[in-house]
């Protein structure tokens, strides 16, 4: 693995991550396409390779791996490279189920941390977890964290981050190859989070992944949390975050620095029906949002807002426009709002797809963007415009 | 003559077996062909650039779902069903009444129409032959398809007859209300259950009016396979030779293969896609099932001759794990089923084509019935297609044999 930073705007960063021999060349900050068992939920394959030139990299849960298959399975095959049969995409693993499970730190002992799968809840120690990921071989792992929402007390918010470290040492003792991200842990806890990066830092890890994040913290509080951590880690190397995957969440941690992100919101909106539409490029976002996404009437009838629209809504019924006007993907070059409003209505599964196909492709373009405004170095006005709209179409919206 | 949206040629022949081009508004098709079953304008899980990839010729849609959502006026309003699932290709549509009948407990049949209980509000509702053609109108398939009076196969005495001469009255009613007959092509169904007779009075009735098309009616509904490669053999000798034939709700592999040495050219089934969704994959053996303990440490390919897409990227192993838990698991075998029932439509026409049908009909039942257990009523129906299969079956008493060849059909 190869990380050179290339540019900055304020503490944002474009850098570019080149993930081994066989693996693929990211522009950073990057989205890590979500996965169930490896494969996107809802997107085949030959649909997948023609999605989007920057649709490089996956985020693989070790925890689909624990049983079936089995990590002797995918060990007998190769690893996931080869079992994916995606040989040139970059497979990051991080130990969390984003779909099913949300870290609660409940049942988590000094064994191992305890996740909810689907096959229930699971205990996964260090020997676990490392066999799975040394059969799987990942370009990137991060490592086994003990991970706790907010609201724990500072007695378990200091037990998670020993617990932490200590697995990350013995993760990387069993480790059969490089290609670790020290996982930081520390809650709402400034102190802590420096703490726990610091010594993170001493580790030899390829990079980061800022864990305990999306458990309950409040927004206002993650800007200094995010700041804390990246301040104290070493530059030249990659930062990840989990659990943070909303447009202005994003937006909040590459302010801050963070290179890497998995993110459950093109998913849950596909799940919930509903299309990204809010303004993705840089033109867009700088050029004060021209009107034509603001039909705020519009909004209300059907459920959506300046950032989404509920295809579930009757009003797409006769629509024959597609889900974003001149929207380069798939979906938006051969189908209508009307077409997937039916196959909703229908439950139809092809609904799915379409809808994860240009929710996946608009916002790979947004990071596109973010990565645009840093090398513009206008990544702070960037932030604040998009802000800005997103508060001013809530008031819209609530005004009617 | 009554005007025609297709032009079929047939280029090449084995005995009964036939391979032929048919030309429809939207696409040139090569016969024999499988038509998978879209019916609510998607086939399930699968993309349209992906059903294009995979060599789909014809989808077909069902009309009593599609005019129930998102309805017909809506769908004319959007340019037909062609426009709104954005198929380029060809599409057919049947005649709702088989849906009624098989899905509504309460459909009741008279002489004007199917009546039964709309499912949206309970009201009693009627679907007249001049209505299921107008709803077909506006959904503008390539070939649609005339309403007929549909017993159970397992039907017997006159309540048949009665079905068979009504077939016969509503089919120039459809024929009369057809208001596209230069864009769509309306297809006849032939009736008559299991009575040689009766289906050969269909037969003449029908092909009387001079319609673009034909089908078979009334099978795969769980007759005995010996009567329903008679009705089939009967049907497609009785049928002219310069006009498609349609063996409606047929697609287990091993029916298509017999059809088509009898002389049928056009298949639909669920089957493929409905089996893949519960994790059985379609192999040239036969079925493989993915749930099986078996599949967990399997490295190989679905099927080593398909070239697919998921055949040449994953093992059993893998979809072991995805089948019927993850939504790409029931995505994947479709797929691949789909592809499989594309294959043998292509091998059909090919081997025909080229002259070695026989040599892939035998190849083909080799691979189903390795141990030679060949059922009986293939070997019958292939003895009246004239194929010898002889080298793929286990060598049987000389009592049976002779009184197979005496009794013939
Ligand atoms: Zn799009
Ligand atoms: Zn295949």
């Amino acid at each position: 693995m190869e990380f050179v930073v290339r540019a900055w705007s304020a503490q944002a960063r474009l850098g570019s991550l080149h993930l081994g021999a066989t693996g693929p060349q990211l522009e950073t900050p990057c989205l890590l396409l979500l996965t169930r068992k490896g494969l996107p939920a809802f997107i085949p394959p030959d649909l997948f390779h023609k999605l989007h030139p920057d649709a490089l990299a996956l985020q693989v849960s070790p925890l689909h791996f624990l049983d079936s298959p089995p990590p002797e399975v995918v060990a007998e095959v190769g690893g996931l490279h080869k079992m994916l049969c995606l040989p040139e995409h970059g497979l990051v693993a991080v130990g969390r189920d984003s779909i099913m499970d949300e870290a609660d730190g409940e049942g988590t002992t000094k064994l191992g941390a305890s996740f909810k799968t689907s096959f229930g809840r699971r205990i996964v120690g260090p020997v676990k977890y490392m066999e799975v990921i040394n059969a799987c071989k990942p370009n990137l792992w991060a490592s086994l964290p003990d991970e706790v929402p907010a609201w724990v007390s500072e007695k378990r918010n200091r037990m998670s981050v020993g617990r932490t470290l200590q697995w990350l040492d013995h993760c990387l003792s069993l480790s059969t190859d490089m290609g670790c991200l020290g996982v930081v842990v520390g809650g709402s806890s400034v102190e802590q989070r420096t703490h726990s990066a610091q010594q993170t830092a001493t580790r030899n890890v390829a990079g980061f992944s800022l864990g305990g994040f999306g458990l309950g913290e409040a927004a206002e509080d993650r800007g200094p949390l995010l700041e804390a951590v990246t301040a104290s880690l070493p530059m030249e190397k990659p930062r990840h975050v989990s659990g943070l995957g909303m447009p202005e969440e994003v937006l909040q941690a590459v302010a801050a620095g963070v290179d890497l992100f998995d993110s459950t919101y093109p998913h849950m909106l596909t799940m919930g029906g509903y299309a990204m539409t809010f303004p993705a490029t840089m033109e867009d976002i700088l050029g004060g949002f021209a009107n034509k996404n603001l039909a705020v009437e519009e909004w209300s009838k059907s459920d959506s807002d300046s950032a989404k629209i509920c295809l579930r809504s009757v009003s797409f019924r006769l629509d024959e426009s597609p889900l974003v006007d001149g929207c380069k993907c798939y979906t938006c070059r051969k189908h209508s709002r009307a077409y997937i409003h039916h196959l909703l209505n229908t439950h139809e599964m092809l609904a799915q797809t379409l809808l994860d196909i240009h929710n996946m492709y608009h916002y790979l373009g947004f990071f596109q963007a973010i990565r645009e405004a840093i090398r513009a170095n206008d990544f702070p006005v960037f932030h604040n415009q998009f802000i800005s709209h997103r508060r001013q179409s809530t008031l819209l919206l609530s005004s009617q | 003559s009554p005007a025609m949206a297709l032009r079929f040629e047939v280029l090449a022949r084995h005995n009964r077996a036939r391979a032929s081009r048919l030309t429809l508004p939207h696409f040139e098709c090569e016969t024999p062909l499988f038509m998978p079953v879209g019916t609510q304008g998607t086939i399930k899980g699968l993309a349209g650039d992906q059903l294009e990839d995979l060599g789909c010729q014809i989808i077909l849609g069902n009309t009593y779902h599609l005019a129930l959502r998102p309805g017909a006026e809506l769908l004319e309003k959007m340019g037909g069903l062609h426009q709104f699932m954005n198929w380029p290709r060809a599409l057919l549509t049947d005649s709702g009444g088989f849906q009624m009948v098989s899905l509504l407990h309460l459909a009741d049949i008279t002489e004007e129409g199917v009546t039964f209980q709309s499912p949206v509000d309970g009201k009693p509702m009627l679907l007249t032959p001049e209505e299921s053609i107008q709803i077909q109108n506006k959904i503008g398939a390539d070939i649609i398809m005339a309403l007929d009076d549909v017993v159970k196969t397992t039907t017997e005495g006159p309540r048949v007859e009665e079905a068979m001469h009504r077939t016969l009255r509503w089919i120039d009613r459809c024929i009369a209300a057809h208001s596209r007959p230069k864009e769509q092509n309306l297809f006849g169904i032939v009736q008559g259950g299991l009575d040689p007779r009766l289906r050969d009075l269909c037969i003449k009735g029908l092909v009387e009016r001079n319609l673009p098309g034909y089908a078979i009616g009334g099978l795969a509904g769980g007759e005995e396979k010996d009567a329903f490669w008679r009705v089939v053999a009967q049907c497609t000798a009785g049928l002219p030779e310069d006009k498609p034939r349609y063996v409606m709700g047929v697609g287990y592999p091993l029916d298509i293969v017999v059809c088509s040495a009898l002389g049928a050219d056009m298949y639909d089934c669920v089957y493929p896609t409905r089996t893949g969704r519960f994790g059985t994959a379609l192999v040239p053996e036969g079925l493989l099932k993915l749930k099986h303990a078996a599949m967990a440490k399997d490295y190989r390919p679905l099927d080593s001759s398909c070239s697919c897409m998921v055949c040449s990227r994953y093992t059993r192993a893998y979809l072991h794990t995805i089948v019927t838990k993850e939504a790409m698991g029931c995505q994947l075998i479709s797929y691949h089923n789909v592809a499989y029932m594309m294959q043998l439509s292509r091998n059909l026409h090919k081997s025909i084509l080229e002259g070695r049908f026989p040599e892939f009909v035998q190849t083909f039942l080799k691979k189903q019935f390795p141990s030679g257990d060949v059922p009986e009523w293939v070997q019958s129906a292939m003895e009246v297609a004239g194929i010898d299969i002889s080298m793929c079956c286990y060598p049987y008493p000389q009592g049976i044999k002779k009184q197979m060849t005496t009794t013939g059909l």
